[in-house]
């Protein structure tokens, strides 16, 4: 019997005493018999913590994936970067971690500040003057962007370029069940959004992304004029760590950004808790999603930090607040200031960098490989797509046998019916962080000219 | 009673070292100091014009903190002192069940070998991974009485649009075109947003002077167009819904579907399953029931269970166990399709199966028990001095109502919460459910002590005393936290959200 309960067996019996009660049956006396469970959960006993552990232990080395074993190429929206001990270790202060959503200003005044430095760090790496206090991932960041559209427009239809990451493509076609919204998707070519393909007429958004899944740049004044044309608002979904070095969202004229936010601080955590990024401009601010940190005083005149403009959220606007969003993924955002802080203004920008630096030697070693070619020739940021003369997904289990992650297939994330790739089952992924060593690069070249014949 | 041990367990209001203000860490920020370090790589270092178009390139160098990692650390435990956190002390804030997280649960999912896994590896070399979703999946389904369960929303909000969504392809494979959900007035806010997200219309039903579900006035508004109603059992005044039966069979007839708002699950784990009380979709919040950790607001995790003939709309790729003894990746054959942007919050997954592991099906039911038992003991305990808005047992939660003290000493719900603050406990939840005047509600948890209680107890009737011969003091609380009551207006009147917008 192992458990987290207080009490000793004479306390309980005091305690029921208390209630006249004689048994802790008796609490659930109202519960209509009929409907409570006689023999109890069929479920194994408690077990102690180390018994626990030694269960757990088979589930860790079952995964083969971890970054002890193989050296990792992948990315696609979560990347393996270096998470220093210092945001380690601040970020695991039990007083961030263990408390609950700041509805007391009065004693919450440490997670308030850092959200409030948070959502200055993310207003200036997207250009725009509003971010709210983070929502649940990138994925689901973006279908909050397309509902604030289509709230602010009273239009349906949203108009999404190929390159947005495909899983968050087919997040938002799933939320759209229940809102009713349209998606036309503007295909790629030669890796790149087409957007003369597609009639815009009436779109609430026209949702474009830099870098686009495949990693390469596009231009984005084209989707903003689009927008533009059509009075449409222009989402612009964003890598962060390429944010403040690239030109900002809010330098294309975007109205929302939306990014992934695990690349700062957050391990690679199989796919999660992540951070959802979220930035607009002033006219949106009353149908922002989620909660928004401001600035005021105490009754002392000092300088403190609240929840505000709280009448959007649910609890309050009921059926009519702009989002169901209540809890969010506040840690990760605490520790993505804490991350940002670390880093600083040359660190961020030296770390976006190197990211850079590593894809463009990385991709001129690949590319002059037999078996290996470009998927396109625009310009690149942290990662690229190549064409392998082996399936993918074959090459990869081959790069295992070397001890490398060695990328992720465009067909396990768009599948082959996506139709914004040639042949997808053929087209690899390949990221490079800082973390990547001349050395991990070239082994892996070496590596990769063997899985590919 | 007895007492075995002195009351105790108060957490000092105050921050560690005085109430001064902090610097925010922009202002903290000297140019050309810093604190971070890289890896040598020996990669070419061509410079950003060399490897990305100019047309790409931001011209301006956009502005982070610079300080050093010694501030860093002071800067942000010091941010640590000024807050709150289960940790110090009781959080009887009722509905957000904020129990003690066992600290091996974190141990458990800081382990790289479940952490520093890619999300996108080939199922082959994750099967650790998808061997935990299933056996968590099951064992969810198991608690709940359900036959099948998504992983992925992130939180109970999303669970929540998530069941709608299903309730929504459910009915449409049928041909059926449904408009409404039913709520009662006691529900929890999210409901009726996630409502409409899901594209139904609201319907709000009364609650009874029990405050349970008027059954007369349900079956007033069933009909046709119902695709649903959504309930939490214990409802929000944390009261048993005893005619349950009869609302499930009331709803069924008419072709709806029951959904199970798990914010409350805590107060019957092993006890009752919603689907024997006839549910067929279930969202569960592993941050409340599973005591994995809150985060100041977030991450929290939402499977949502269902019955079996909702299984095939449920989104995938579905983590599940094949013939041969392996896992793989399956999309249900309707599947609405996914809801998060890789597998759900994995690591709040992971806390939440170690949690139940060592708990196992009796500590389950012991922590029901426990949950119940404080809940009533402290609502019978405080029953002279705050009464409780229902008068008859409840379950893990109390609503207590202030609306004596308001009358008698124009001292509200509000001041009470926060003079409490200053007691060294966290407040309870105010002014919910919102049929309650001057609300007050304890959720105190299965994890707090007996003197924790007492003590919680004893602050509560020192507060009622100050409330009649001093009440300014209770007005004006806390006045001994890091800051004292704060300037809402203000904030919304004059918004500040960010530190740039404070300096324009």
């Amino acid at each position: 019997m192992a458990d987290y309960l207080p009490h000793t067996s004479e306390e309980v019996v005091d305690m029921l005493d208390f209630l006249g009660l004689s048994t802790l049956d008796d609490l659930f006396a109202h519960v209509p018999a009929a409907l409570r469970l006689s023999q109890g959960l069929d479920m194994a006993p408690g077990l102690s913590e180390p018994d626990v552990a030694d269960i757990f232990a088979e589930y860790t080395s079952a995964n083969e994936a971890t970054l002890a074993n193989l050296v990792c190429f992948a990315g696609a929206g979560a990347y393996d970067h270096e998470v220093p001990a210092v945001v380690k270790m601040l970020g695991s202060r039990s007083e961030f971690v263990t408390a609950y959503t700041p509805y007391q200003p009065e004693v919450a005044q440490g997670i308030l500040q850092a959200i409030f430095e948070y959502q200055t760090m993310i207003s200036r790496l997207s250009g725009l003057p509003i971010a709210n206090a983070s929502l649940y991932d990138g994925a689901t960041a973006l279908v909050e962007a397309v509902n604030m559209a289509a709230g602010s427009t009273g239009r349906s239809k949203l108009v999404i370029s190929a390159g947005v990451h495909p899983h968050w493509r087919e997040t938002v076609r799933t939320f759209a069940q229940g809102t009713g919204h349209e998606l036309v998707i503007a295909p790629l070519v030669n890796g790149i959004t087409d957007w003369s393909a597609v009639d815009a007429s009436d779109a609430a958004a026209i949702v474009a992304t830099y870098p686009n899944y495949l990693g390469f740049l596009e231009d984005l004044s084209v989707p903003k004029s689009l927008a533009t044309q059509n009075d449409a608002l222009f989402i612009a979904c964003g890598d962060p760590v390429a944010a403040g070095v690239l030109k900002t969202a809010g330098q294309w004229g975007a109205d929302i950004y939306v990014g992934e936010g695990q690349p700062f601080g957050t391990a690679l955590s199989f796919g999660g808790p992540y951070l959802g990024l979220f930035a607009c401009t002033e006219a949106q601010i009353r149908r922002l999603p989620g909660r928004l940190v401001g600035e005021t005083v105490d009754t002392e005149g000092r300088r403190a930090f609240v929840t505000t403009l709280r009448a959007r959220e649910q609890d309050i606007r009921r059926e009519k607040a702009t989002s169901n969003v209540c809890t969010n993924q506040t840690l990760m955002a605490v520790t993505a200031a804490i991350q940002l802080s670390y880093l600083g203004t040359h660190g961020l920008r030296e770390v976006a960098t190197r990211c850079a630096q590593g894809a463009r030697y990385a991709y001129d070693q690949i590319v002059a490989l037999d078996g290996v070619s470009a998927v396109s020739d625009q310009p690149f940021f942290r990662e690229f797509a190549v064409i392998t003369s082996q399936p993918a997904d074959l090459v990869l289990e081959r790069l295992v046998a070397d001890g490398f992650l060695g990328g992720l297939s465009a067909n396990s994330l768009a599948g082959t019916k996506d139709g914004s790739l040639a042949d997808p089952t053929h087209t690899l992924l390949i990221s490079v962080t800082e973390k990547r060593t001349k050395a991990e690069i070239d082994s892996y070249a070496a590596a990769l000219a063997k899985a590919v014949k | 009673m007895t007492m075995r041990a002195q009351p105790g367990g108060r957490a000092s209001s105050a921050p560690l070292l005085g109430n001064g203000t902090e610097p925010t860490i922009f202002e903290m920020s000297v140019a050309g100091r810093s604190a971070y370090q890289l890896r040598t790589t020996h990669i070419p270092a061509k410079t950003l014009e060399e490897l990305v178009p100019s047309a790409h390139l931001n011209p301006d160098v956009v502005p982070l903190a610079e300080v050093s990692e010694r501030d860093l650390v002071a800067h942000f435990t010091r941010l640590s002192h000024r807050q709150f956190a289960v940790d110090l002390g009781a959080y009887p804030l009722g509905s957000c069940t904020m129990k003690y997280n066992p600290k091996f649960c974190d141990s458990v999912a800081a382990d790289p070998g479940l952490n520093s896994v890619h999300p996108g590896a080939p199922a082959a070399l994750t099967q650790g991974w998808l061997r935990l979703m299933v056996d968590l999946e099951e064992k969810l389904c198991e608690v709940t009485g359900m036959a099948a369960a998504t992983l992925q929303p992130s939180a109970g909000a999303a669970g929540e649009l998530t069941g709608l969504l299903l309730m929504r392809a459910y009915h449409e494979a049928r041909g059926d075109v449904r408009k409404r959900v039913i709520i009662p007035d006691s529900a929890h806010g999210t409901n009726p947003a996630s409502v409409t997200l899901g594209g139904y219309e609201v319907t709000t039903i009364p609650s009874d002077e029990r405050g349970l579900v008027d059954l007369d006035a349900l079956k007033k508004v069933l009909g046709p167009d119902v695709a649903g109603i959504m309930l939490t059992n214990p409802n929000t005044v944390g009261l048993f819904e005893e005619e349950i039966t009869e609302i499930a069979a009331a709803v069924h007839e008419v072709g709806g579907l029951l959904y199970y708002d798990g914010a409350n699950l805590n107060a019957i784990l092993g006890v009752v399953r919603p689907g024997d009380m006839g549910f067929d979709i279930v969202h569960m919040n592993l941050h409340k029931t599973f005591a994995t950790p809150h985060g100041g607001g977030g991450p929290g995790a939402g499977p949502v269970a269902v019955a079996a003939r909702l299984a095939e709309y449920l989104p995938g790729p579905k983590a599940t166990k094949l013939a041969d003894g392996t896992y793989d990746w399956v999309q249900p054959e309707n599947s609405i399709g996914r809801v998060h942007g890789w597998h759900g919050n994995a690591m709040v997954l992971a806390r939440a199966l170690a949690y139940i592991d060592v708990h196992g099906g009796d500590g389950l039911t012991r922590v029901a028990q426990h949950a119940v038992l404080n809940a009533n003991w402290l609502r019978h305990r405080l029953r002279h001095v705050l009464p409780a808005a229902y008068d008859r047992p409840c379950m893990h939660e109390c609503v207590l109502t202030a609306s004596a003290f308001k009358q008698q000493h124009s001292v509200k719900a509000l001041d009470l919460a926060k003079r409490l603050m200053e007691k060294g406990f966290h407040a309870p939840t105010v002014y919910f459910p919102l049929i309650v005047d001057e609300a007050l509600m304890f959720e105190p948890t299965e994890t707090e002590s007996l003197q924790t209680l007492e003590a919680m107890a004893q602050a509560l009737e020192e507060i009622a005393v100050e409330a009649a011969e001093t009440p300014d003091l209770v007005r004006n609380a806390p006045t001994a936290t890091p800051v004292s009551r704060v300037d809402e207006a203000r904030a919304a009147r004059q918004l500040i959200p960010t530190e740039d917008a404070a300096q324009r």
